[in-house]
C-alpha cells in the first residue's frame, strides 16, 4: 500500500511520470542498482573472496565458463590465471570503479559547482579568469588531463608510497579532468537566477552573499547539475578503467575492472577469452546504464522537449 | 579583423607559457637534476660545478627562458630511461601517430557527418533508431575493449588482419610511411577504426543535433511555406549551416584523436608517440613527460587557432560581433 502510494505521488510529478513512462529508463536504473548493491555487499554476494589466498588454488586456474567444455559448477564464469572465480573477481572489480567514479565526480562536482556559482555571482575579473581556465582545459581530453596529472603525481610521490596513495591519485586526477562542465552550467545558470526577484529580495533582507549563493540560488539550478553528474560518471567510471588498463590506474593489488581486462589481455591469444571478455561486458553493462539513464534525465528535465 | 586575430594569437602565446612552465616546474622541483647525472660517490665541488653547468645556480626567470629557448629550438633534453635525445626519439614515432590520426579523422568526420545528416532529417525512420542506438553504446563503449573486441574477432578468430605493429615501412628521410606497402595498410585498418568509433558517435550526435534544431528555424519554416521542395531545403539550405559546428568539430575531433591514440597505441602496439608517452608515465621519465606535453598543448593551441580563424571568416555573425567590438 505505502509504495503504491508513493508510486501515486511520484506518478504525479512531471519527472515521475516521464520515469515510469521509459521503459528505457526504468531497465537502466534496475541494471544499476543491481550492480550498484551487489558491488558493495560484495563480501556477501560474490560466492568467494577472490582476495583471500586461502580460497584460490592455482590448480584451479583457467577454468572456462560452466557452459563450455571443462567448465566447473563451481565457478559460473570460470577462473583467471591465478585460479581466482571471475565472477567474485568482478564484483569485487566494480566495487573498486564505482568508488573511483563516485569519489571523483563527487569532487569535480563540488569545484565546478563553487566555481561555477561564484564566479557567475560575483563577475568581473574573477569570472573572466574561472571562464578562460575551463576554455583552456575543455580543448584537452579528459583522459589527456587524467593521464598527465596521474603522471605528475607519479613523479611527485616517491615509490613506496604510491602503492598506498594511488586511489586517490586517480580520484583527484579524473575530478580534476571533469570539472569545467560543472563550472560553465552553474555560471551560466547563476548568471540568469543572479536578476531574479527572489535574489534581489535576499539582498535587501541583508543576507550575506555566500548564503544567497549556496542557500538560495543553488536549489534553483541543480537540474543541469545532476544530469551532467550522472553523466559524467559514467565517463569517469570509463576513464578509470582506460587508466588502469594502461597500466597506471589502481595498483594490481585492488584490481578494478580495468585491471581486470589488462590482465586478461594478456590470455586472449591463447584462447582464454573469458578472463577479459566477462569484465569487458560488465564494464559496458555499467557504462551503458549510466549513461541511458543520463539520456532519460536530460530530456525529461529539459522544459523545452516537454511533449506538446 | 586585424584585432580578433591578434586576441586569439594572445590568448594561444599565454596558454603555450602556462604548459611550459608547468613542465619547466616539473623538471625542476621533481627531484634533483644533479643526482640524475651524476653517481653517489661525487663530491660536492663536482655537484657544484654541474650545477653551474646546468644554470641552476641562476635566478629562476632566467632558467625558464633559458628552457623555452631550448625548446623553440627542439631541444627536449635526454631521456632518463632510454638515455637517447627525447626530441630524436619523439620525430621519429611522430609518423605513426599523425597517419592514424589522419585516417581515424577522416572516417569519423565523413562517416560521421553522413549518418548525422540523415538521423537529422529522417528523425523518425527505423534506420535513425537503430544508428542512435549504436550511437549510444558506442560512447559506453571504452576505445581499448572496442580494440580488444576487433583484435579477437578479425585476428584471433578469422585470422585475417594483424594485431599489432605498423606492418612494413617505407621511408622518406625523416618520415615513415605504411601507406604503401599491403601490410602496412592492413595494420591500419584495425587500429584506425577503434580510435575513429568513439569520435565518430559524437559527430553523429552533433550533426543530427544541429540539423533537428536548423530544420526548427524561422527561414525553413519560410522556405516550406514557400513551397520550396523538402530536398531543396533540407540539402541547400539546412545542409550549409548544420555543417558550420563540423569544422568545429574536426577540430576538436583532431585534439582528441591524439590524446586517445594513447590507448589505441597500448592495445595495438602501435610504435607511436603514445605508447612513448605510456611508457613515460611509468618509468616517471620527465623529459619524454614534458616534451609529450609541450607538443600536444602545441598541437592543440594550433588547431584552436585555426578553427578560431576560420570560423571567422565562414560565420557572418562571428564577424559582425567581433568588429562591432
Amino acid at each position: 500500500m505505502f509504495l503504491f502510494k508513493t508510486y501515486k505521488k511520484l506518478n504525479d510529478t512531471d519527472i515521475g511520470y516521464s520515469f515510469f513512462n521509459s521503459k528505457i529508463a526504468i531497465i537502466s536504473l534496475g541494471v544499476f542498482l543491481i550492480i550498484f548493491i551487489c558491488s558493495f555487499l560484495a563480501e556477501f554476494v560474490a560466492p568467494y573472496d577472490p582476495f583471500d589466498p586461502m580460497n584460490i588454488s592455482l590448480m584451479d586456474a583457467f577454468i572456462p565458463p560452466v557452459w563450455s567444455q571443462g567448465g566447473d559448477p563451481n565457478f559460473l564464469l570460470g577462473t583467471d590465471q591465478q585460479g581466482r572465480d571471475m565472477l567474485s573477481t568482478m564484483i569485487f572489480g566494480s566495487r573498486i570503479s564505482l568508488i573511483v567514479g563516485f569519489s571523483s565526480i563527487l569532487f569535480a562536482m563540488f569545484l565546478g559547482v563553487f566555481l561555477g556559482i561564484t564566479s557567475g555571482y560575483i563577475g568581473g575579473r574573477y569570472e573572466i579568469i574561472v571562464m578562460r581556465l575551463t576554455d583552456v582545459q575543455l580543448t584537452i581530453p579528459s583522459i589527456l588531463m587524467a593521464l598527465l596529472v596521474d603522471g605528475i603525481a607519479r613523479a611527485i610521490i616517491s615509490k613506496s608510497m604510491h602503492y598506498d596513495m594511488a586511489i586517490y591519485v586517480l580520484i583527484f586526477a579524473i575530478g580534476i579532468s571533469e570539472w569545467p562542465q560543472f563550472a560553465r552550467v552553474t555560471r551560466a545558470s547563476t548568471l540568469v537566477e543572479k536578476n531574479k526577484e527572489y535574489v534581489s529580495a535576499a539582498k535587501i533582507i541583508g543576507f550575506s552573499n555566500l548564503y544567497i549563493m549556496f542557500k538560495h540560488i543553488l536549489p534553483n539550478i541543480l537540474r543541469p547539475v545532476l544530469v551532467i553528474a550522472t553523466i559524467g560518471l559514467a565517463l569517469a567510471i570509463i576513464t578509470e578503467s582506460t587508466l588502469s588498463f594502461l597500466g597506471v590506474g589502481v595498483p594490481p593489488t585492488t584490481p578494478s575492472l580495468g585491471t581486470l581486462i589488462r590482465f586478461g589481455n594478456n590470455f586472449l591469444f591463447s584462447g582464454e577469452w573469458w578472463i577479459t571478455f566477462f569484465p569487458a561486458i560488465f564494464l559496458v553493462i555499467l557504462a551503458l546504464s549510466i549513461n541511458l539513464l543520463g539520456d532519460w534525465m536530460r530530456d525529461a528535465l529539459n522544459p523545452k522537449l516537454k511533449k506538446r | 579583423m586585424f584585432y580578433y586575430f591578434l586576441k586569439r594569437l594572445f590568448q594561444s602565446v599565454l596558454v603555450m607559457l602556462i604548459v611550459a612552465f608547468v613542465s619547466f616546474s616539473l623538471f625542476n622541483f621533481v627531484g634533483d637534476p644533479v643526482n640524475n647525472m651524476v653517481g653517489q660517490e661525487a663530491s660536492d665541488e663536482r655537484r657544484e660545478e654541474i650545477r653551474d653547468k646546468l644554470g641552476i645556480n641562476e635566478p629562476i626567470y632566467i632558467q625558464f627562458f633559458s628552457f623555452v629557448e631550448n625548446i623553440t629550438q627542439g631541444n627536449f633534453g635526454i631521456s632518463y630511461q632510454l638515455k637517447r635525445p627525447v626530441s630524436q626519439l619523439i620525430s621519429e614515432r611522430m609518423p605513426a601517430t599523425l597517419e592514424l590520426v589522419f585516417v581515424s579523422a577522416l572516417i569519423a568526420i565523413l562517416t560521421g557527418v553522413f549518418l548525422g545528416v540523415y538521423t537529422g532529417i529522417n528523425r523518425d525512420s527505423f534506420i535513425s533508431k537503430i544508428i542512435l542506438v549504436i550511437s549510444l553504446a558506442g560512447v559506453s563503449l571504452p576505445t581499448f575493449i572496442i580494440g580488444i573486441m576487433l583484435i579477437y574477432f578479425f585476428s584471433v578468430i578469422l585470422g585475417v588482419l594483424p594485431s599489432f605493429g605498423r606492418g612494413e615501412v617505407i621511408n622518406f628521410g625523416f618520415w615513415s610511411t605504411g601507406f604503401l606497402t599491403l601490410s602496412g595498410l592492413k595494420a591500419l585498418i584495425l587500429p584506425s577504426i577503434t580510435l575513429s568509433l568513439f569520435q565518430m558517435t559524437y559527430v553523429i550526435r552533433l550533426v543530427r543535433a544541429e540539423m533537428m534544431e536548423i530544420l526548427q528555424t524561422d527561414y525553413v519554416k519560410f522556405a516550406k511555406a514557400r513551397g520550396i521542395k523538402e530536398k531543396t531545403i533540407n540539402y541547400k539550405h539546412a545542409l550549409k549551416n548544420g555543417l558550420i559546428p563540423v569544422i568545429t568539430i574536426t577540430g576538436i575531433n583532431i585534439g582528441t584523436l591524439i590524446a586517445f591514440s594513447i590507448i589505441t597505441e597500448t592495445v595495438f602496439q602501435w610504435p607511436g608517440m603514445g605508447s612513448l608517452f605510456i611508457n613515460a608515465v611509468y618509468f616517471v621519465d620527465i623529459p619524454i613527460m614534458s616534451a609529450y606535453m609541450i607538443m600536444v598543448a602545441f598541437i592543440f593551441v594550433m588547431i584552436n587557432f585555426i578553427v578560431d580563424i576560420t570560423y571567422y571568416f565562414i560565420d557572418p555573425r562571428i564577424r559582425l560581433k567581433e568588429d562591432s567590438n
